[in-house]
């Protein structure tokens, strides 16, 4: 067996209101990839926070090498040789990636920088484990995936035996999923060991040595890949039966709810970010809107929702133009809108949730009447759609900073689908969601479509889309180049769609 | 046919809630629960600024002792100054007064996630406004001459409020610059308009100032409670109920919170931009006024000088709370009103009351330090947020 490099013992941490760890012992062996498992809110990242020293447990021990050791502080972690990449960069945009990744590792020649030899050593580490990137790039014009490699390659510089990787797949292409996998087994091959977390059951599968599964801040099993699927892995992270399929019936189109006509959006540089798109989603069905991230997308959900200005076109609910950049008019006319960015545009987070329950309501009765806030009214809202949307919370009156990223969506799904709407547009539903909160909001809109109401489901993940849409139109620079039918469309032409390979100008027929 | 559906599952929701014993059904009783939570309850609200006050005392003693003084003599003056008789009280009172007024007109914008530093400018233009209402306007009753002359200042401090409002609304000026200029736009409208067209005229005076306010525009005394006193503490309780209560209030705290949220929210968040700096020019405004009627008795340049100004201390030290804002305008116009009795019983100068406010300023504001020098846990959803645009989210 190989050498156990990280261990924890015991480890007990409790938050108000929840025990997010209870006695969590894990181990980490040399040159693995251990895949910890589970779902929003099972306690990973706070176990992960621990080991980094971003949080202090309450009690139990971190052993390293075989000896305890007390990490109070993320520089002992470093101290220690333990890189962390958060779900979330912490990068300073406007620097260069040579800036970013020096930042706090100053190689230094007397008093001045010594960027020269910096520049070589992240010249060097970029050979050895396979991580192209430019030192002298400035890191806010780069992709996502470039930048999490310079998240890496700052851990690296560190000099890191064990990097924790937070839910790094999450902001990541297919494509860029696969290289960062390849990076991922340099980086064991030569030493590294990696904790690798996630809830995504693929990635697990595709990359670990070993799985550690978390549910609701215990650990309840450990395997490896080949002794298990997708089914057993959702079943454990869960803890019950997990049907992975939407079941539907066929859609019984209505008539057209949301109507876009010729709409354009020209950014700063007079470039079409969204160029002449026209499309109609009917009572009844599901449209899913396929595309990589960057096409044009959140551009186009914006100005549909009313966030943003567009230059040329209509925006028509059951028939009526609305007017440009008027939310309130949109949701009063019966539309929902599940924003892409839920700590952007979804939630309030320092607000309690009852007050994030009402963010679109809040003025209307009976939440307020003649612009006094009825509390009491707030309040018995709250504790319904907790209950009804299954959120877990320890109260009402909780901040919504305080939830976990699957339990915040469903505060803003609660939000939305317990109105009484026609036309739903979600964006990027599920993003950073466990397979729990996936299920029961795919099932949610499938139920809302069934109900009548029209579905814009916009997602860069294509599972998703193929599995809930009823008819799918693919994005690509600012266009859409296709719309199929669902039943007709197949994993590889949407590919090639969305990669514009195949410029296809057929229009599938709704019915 | 939706409406029904989502009927059927509140009903089925509320009996589930019935079913459920440790879930609040009343949220009185669900917040006072809240409060029981070390996170929510008062000691964790106050602890900063009491800790930066009493550091500043302390730092306030070594200094005195430094320049020869015998702290504890001086520091017993000082609230024997402050509170030691009717006429001390009333003087403190009077000092706080224009102080609650510029805290709050301060912590108003702060709600918003504005940066107010142009209370000082908005003070001014109530104080000159008042002060040309109260002697231009004969013969009118009290009762209608007070509150004319204060609605008079409150008005000119909205609108001089407004403008920085509109800049950062519709073109982007960070309020903190254009309030900033502003603050010396109204210095020299109010140095000239005091040296010139509304000089007072009257024999031998070469004073750059206005002339007295009429009787029946001067704000009187009950006791030895300043009227404009009580006024204030009226004015804190309705900016409160404003902000606790009303749904203008949810939109000036959401969009200080999050912007982005409160425009999908269907906010008109540059409206509400304009209206918090409006809201905020009132309330200094008014403190201008007041100060103008209650206690100088004419308009009179130099007499209001850094009031705006300290209402930043004000709302620091009252962490945004309208009556956090009352204690601690009540603490510094203790110390501004005790500041005499301190200098001719210790033998030192007043200004180290400027040194001591000073002092509690940056120990509030440099809360981080506090926190780490008395291990206290970062408390997350209640951290002031100065600003939202300026490498704010």
């Amino acid at each position: 067996m190989a050498r156990t490099i990280l261990e924890t013992k015991d480890i007990n941490k409790s938050f108000p209101g929840t025990q997010a760890n209870q006695n969590v012992s894990i181990r980490l062996e040399e040159g693995e990839v251990l895949a910890l498992l589970g779902e929003n809110g099972a306690g990973k990242s706070t176990l992960m926070n621990i080991i980094y020293g971003l949080y202090n447990q309450d009690d139990g021990e971190i052993w390293l090498d075989g000896k305890p050791y007390a990490i109070n502080e993320p520089h002992d972690a470093i101290a220690a040789g333990i890189g962390m990449v958060h779900q979330h960069f912490m990068l300073i945009p406007v620097f260069t990636v040579l800036e970013n990744i020096m930042l706090g590792a100053e190689v230094a020649n007397g008093p001045f920088l010594d960027k020269a030899e910096a520049r070589k050593r992240i010249i060097a580490l970029s050979q050895d484990y396979g991580l192209e990137v430019d030192p002298d790039a400035i890191v806010e014009e780069l992709p996502v995936g470039i930048q999490q490699r310079v998240e890496i390659l700052k851990a690296l510089f560190r000099e890191v035996k064990i990097l924790i990787l937070d839910e790094p797949t999450a902001v990541l292409t297919p494509q860029e999923t696969e290289e960062l996998f390849v990076i991922m087994r340099n980086l064991t091959k030569q030493g590294v060991s990696i904790v690798f977390i996630t809830h995504k059951l693929k990635e697990v599968l595709a990359i670990a040595d070993r799985i550690v599964i978390m549910r609701r801040g215990k650990v309840v099993g450990e395997t490896r890949p080949s002794e298990v699927n997708e089914h057993d892995l959702a079943n454990m992270m869960v803890g019950r039966e997990v049907i992975l399929q939407v079941e539907k019936a066929a859609a019984q189109p209505g008539e057209a709810l949301f109507e876009i006509e010729g709409l354009s959006i020209h950014d700063a540089a007079q470039l079409h970010s969204v160029n002449n798109v026209s499309f109609t989603v009917r009572a009844g069905e599901i449209l899913g809107l396929a595309g990589v991230q960057g096409n044009g997308q959140t551009e186009l959900a914006e100005a549909i929702t009313g966030l943003r200005h567009y230059n040329s076109g209509t925006v028509r609910i059951a028939g009526e133009v609305m007017p440009q950049t008027n939310p309130r008019k949109q949701v009063q006319h019966g539309m929902a809108h599940i924003p892409e960015d839920r700590h952007k545009h979804g939630l309030i987070l320092q607000d309690p949730l009852t007050d994030n329950f009402v963010l679109c309501t809040y003025n209307q009765p009976p939440f307020a009447h003649r612009g006094v806030r009825d509390r009491q009214a707030i309040y018995e809202n709250a504790v319904e759609l907790i209950q009804r949307f299954d959120v877990r919370t320890s109260s009402a009156l909780t901040p919504a900073g305080d939830l976990s990223g699957g339990n915040q969506q469903k505060v803003i799904v609660g939000r939305e689908l317990s109105r009484d709407v026609k036309v739903v547009i979600a964006n990027q539903p599920t993003r950073g969601l466990d397979v729990g909160s996936i299920e029961y909001i795919h099932r949610t809109l499938v139920r809302l479509r069934d109900e009548g109401a029209a579905v814009l489901l916009i997602s860069s993940e294509l599972d998703e889309i193929l599995s809930l849409s009823d008819r799918i139109a693919v994005m690509y620079r600012g266009q859409i180049v296709s719309t199929l039918n669902a039943a007709e469309a197949s994993r590889e032409e949407i590919g090639l769609l969305m990669a514009g390979s195949a410029q296809r100008t057929m229009e599938a027929e709704a019915a | 046919m939706r409406r029904l559906a989502a009927n059927q599952a509140v009903q089925e929701a509320k009996t589930a809630v019935e079913d459920q014993t440790p879930s609040q059904k009343n949220w009185l009783s669900a917040a006072l629960q809240t409060l029981q939570e070390p996170s929510k309850n008062i000691w964790y609200a106050v602890r900063i600024p009491l800790i930066a006050i009493i550091l500043a005392l302390l730092v306030g003693a070594v200094i005195l002792a430094l320049s020869g003084a015998d702290p504890i003599v001086a520091y017993q003056a000082l609230f024997r100054g402050a509170f030691g008789s009717a006429r001390y009280i009333q003087r403190t009172l009077e000092k706080a007064t224009p102080l609650i007024f510029a805290g709050l007109a301060v912590a108003f914008g702060f709600k918003a996630g504005i940066f107010n530093i142009g209370a000082q400018g908005q003070l001014l233009m109530g104080a000159l406004t008042a002060g040309f209402v109260g002697f231009a306007v004969k013969g009118l009753p009290p009762a209608i001459h007070i509150p004319l002359a204060l609605v008079s200042g409150a008005v000119a401090g909205a609108l001089f409020g407004a403008i920085p409002g509109a800049l950062r609304a519709y073109s982007g000026a960070h309020e903190v610059i254009t309030t900033i200029m502003l603050n010396y736009v109204a210095i020299n409208i109010t140095d000239y308009l005091s040296d010139g067209p509304l000089k007072d005229t009257s024999p031998g005076n070469i004073v750059a100032r206005l002339p007295l306010i009429e009787p029946s525009a001067k704000i009187p005394l009950l006791g030895p409670v300043p009227v404009g006193f009580i006024i204030a503490l009226v004015v804190a309780g309705l900016i409160a109920y404003v902000l606790e209560r009303t749904t203008f209030g949810f939109e000036i705290n959401s969009v200080g919170l999050n912007p982005h949220a409160s425009t999908y929210a269907g906010m008109k968040t540059k409206l509400l931009i304009v209206s918090a700096l409006v809201v905020s020019g009132l309330l200094a405004g008014v403190g201008g006024a007041v100060e103008t009627q209650g206690v100088v008795g004419r308009f009179q340049p130099g007499f209001n000088t850094g009031l705006g100004f300290d209402g930043l201390t004000v709302a620091l030290l009252g962490r945004n709370n309208p009556f956090g804002v009352i204690l601690a305008a009540l603490l510094l116009g203790a110390m501004r009103g005790g500041a005499n009795l301190m200098q001719f019983d210790a033998k030192v100068s007043a200004n180290i009351i400027d040194v001591i406010q000073g002092l509690m300023l940056l120990f509030v504001t440099a809360d981080v330090l506090i926190r780490t020098v008395f291990r206290l846990r970062k408390d997350k959803t209640s951290e002031i947020s100065l600003t939202t645009s300026w490498g704010g989210k």
